[in-house]
């Protein structure tokens, strides 16, 4: 929300010239810049940018333009809508709409995650060195068997696991 | 837009519902974790070490150990 409001003071100071949008109606786009490349953006944290919707407005729209400078009680039910419609792109209700996004994202999350789960299966077979001596099964078992018999945690740890007397883990 | 028919919002107080909302849940909600944590972890190990330690031999257990080899000043 910020940078909406950052983007346009630099578009204001900068005098960068850009013109809004075209409305939906128009046929030939305008000398500025195309969509979605305008500094038009509405959200919920921002919702009224400082530019209007539609910039480019023909004669008819700039007819309706002076009629909102009267008194608005003049003006028409569809009047108004077609005002709130140069205006702004959407109403709250289309801005807020929720959308399927997030099945595409997590779908993409998960795949790369795989894909990336097969790069490193592959390291393993072919890049990973040899074991240290310390990480192979001969080892770790009798490093097991001295940490058992110097009864480490023996109250709810590792020692208090293990049987003495039958000798095996307790069930 | 006069010819709608919704009702006028809620205007004022937003902010104290929410808060007594959130407060009242956060204050159940450490409750809750507090005791639970009380009585699924505090108390079964307060009980395991009186377990462990009531019929508690150390000379018995120091034996072992030495007869482990696991002591390099005892042997």
């Amino acid at each position: 929300m910020f940078f909406r409001t950052a983007w346009s003071l630099v578009l204001r100071k900068g005098g960068l010239g850009i013109r809004g949008i075209h409305s939906p109606g128009d046929t030939a786009p305008s000398k500025g810049k195309m969509p979605p490349y305008t500094n038009y953006h509405a959200q919920r944290s921002y919702p009224m940018p400082d530019e209007p919707f539609c910039t480019e407005l023909n004669a008819e729209q700039q007819a309706l333009k002076e009629k909102e400078k009267g008194s608005w009680t003049q003006l028409s039910h569809a009047e108004k809508v077609a005002l709130y419609r140069l205006q702004f792109h959407e109403t709250f209700a289309e801005m807020n709409h929720r959308s399927n996004e997030w099945k595409t994202v997590m779908g993409c999350v998960f795949f790369f995650c795989g894909f990336t789960a097969l790069l490193i299966w592959w390291q393993r077979v072919y890049v990973f060195p040899k074991k240290p001596l310390t990480l192979t099964d001969e080892w770790k078992s009798q490093q097991l068997q001295r940490i058992l018999d110097m009864k480490g945690n023996p109250v709810q740890g590792l020692a208090s696991q293990w049987d003495y007397e039958k000798k095996e883990w307790k069930k | 837009m006069s010819s709608s028919a919704l009702g006028k919002p809620q205007m004022r107080g937003l902010l104290a519902k929410r808060l007594r909302f959130h407060i009242v849940g956060a204050v159940l909600v450490s409750l809750g974790v507090a005791a639970f944590y009380k009585f699924a972890v505090a108390e079964p190990r307060k009980k395991a070490y009186a377990d462990f330690y009531r019929n508690y031999d150390s000379m018995k257990d120091f034996e072992e150990m030495r007869k482990a080899g696991i002591f390099q000043s005892a042997k």
